[in-house]
């Protein structure tokens, strides 16, 4: 599976240098990487979701409770959780921390993920959630810090697109 | 039983532990009786109040969480059970008053009214301990037992389907929301 796993240890790792110690994740195909680590690292609370918007909730309970979190997911994760984005994170000032792989995008080859593709960006700019995309692996650490210190200062959600040429091998 | 004298029956109970509320009655009913800087009120975000209590649960594994759900909100996070029962958090203490219906928004009835049984998704799902019960007695009962066995619970709490005459309070939401995260950092409960 051409999934990189050096990237993906990249950006691992810049959310624990960020403090992340609580990782919620549905998985999907360029997560695996990332999900495993999470899961092999005793630092970090992995919490396996049955549908991502309770990532919303539980990220919310672990700020609440002063742990810095991040939720891991697809783009479809994202349309998925729109509700408990508007409702409970931005309702109530959630510095919500999405990492969120950006399938359908140019490159996409699988055909069921092309619609989710075409509308990410729009989705996160409708909801004005700030976001930036993950393309070099040199620039991961310091837009992940960028984004957790605007979530924080700002009280709202940020997101992360990881991009093909970050996540992809081939 | 009314949802607020089971409230009122358990309510000096709740001194030290984490409170979660969802919106409507359950959230007006249990300020009526008396807010508290350690009660938290979802008044959105249906479904999540479970999965919020599992948060801080997980965060806090010496503190105790208590979840006031409802079963409207249960039906919208259904997926939500299994996440709680696999991590099985010892500290959260999950309690669902089913009066099967909508009762904020006209009192439609929810798929309880016709014989789903929370107590047993619950159960199916892997929650180690649950119980339905249907009288105050029972409801005191079960929670003291509950919080006794220290491990994950959920009790389903048959409550009539009436409500308070107003739903809206003086406490700001954000106003609620960052007085109860001040509040945790200032609890030290024991370990669980």
């Amino acid at each position: 599976m051409p999934v990189s796993l050096s990237n993906s240890r990249v950006v691992f790792d810049a959310l624990k240098a960020c403090g992340v110690r609580l990782m919620s994740a549905l998985p999907e195909t360029w997560l695996v990487h990332l999900i495993r680590l999470a899961d092999d690292d005793p630092d970090v609370t992995l919490v396996r979701l049955a549908k991502e918007e309770e990532g919303v909730g539980v990220s919310t309970g672990a700020h609440l409770a002063g742990v810095k979190s991040a939720m891991l997911m697809q783009n479809h994760g994202l349309l998925a959780s729109v509700n408990g984005i508007v409702s409970c994170a931005q309702l109530y000032r959630i510095p919500l921390l999405m990492v969120i792989s950006h399938r359908g995008a140019f490159g996409e080859r699988d055909p069921w993920q092309t619609e989710g593709g075409a509308v990410t960006e729009e989705v996160l700019r409708t909801l004005r959630i700030p976001f930036e995309c993950l393309e070099r692996p040199d620039h991961v650490a310091r837009r992940i810090a960028d984004a957790q210190t605007l979530a924080y200062s700002s009280n709202k959600p940020a997101a992360l697109l990881l991009c093909r040429e970050l996540m992809w091998e081939d | 039983m009314r949802r607020e004298e089971a409230l009122r029956a358990i309510y000096d109970r709740l001194n030290g532990t984490a409170v979660v509320t969802i919106m409507g009655a359950v959230a007006a009913e249990l300020q009526a009786l008396g807010h508290c800087s350690n009660f938290f009120y979802l008044q959105h975000g249906m479904g999540l109040a479970s999965s919020v209590g599992l948060g801080i649960a997980l965060s806090r594994p010496e503190l105790p969480v208590l979840v006031f759900d409802g079963d409207g909100s249960v039906l919208m996070n259904l997926g939500g059970l299994t996440t709680l029962a696999r991590y099985r958090p010892r500290n959260l203490l999950h309690v669902i008053f089913d009066n099967e219906s909508l009762l904020s928004v006209g009192g439609f009835p929810t798929a309880t009214a016709t014989g789903t049984d929370l107590a047993g998704i619950a159960a199916a799902a892997g929650v180690p301990r649950t119980a339905t019960v249907r009288s105050v007695e029972d409801f005191v009962q079960e929670f003291d037992a509950a919080r006794e066995s220290r491990d994950l619970a959920t009790i389903v709490a048959k409550v009539e389907a009436i409500g308070p005459a107003r739903f809206v309070t003086d406490l700001g939401l954000l106003e609620n929301r960052f007085a109860f995260a001040r509040c945790l950092r200032q609890m030290h409960g024991e370990a669980v």
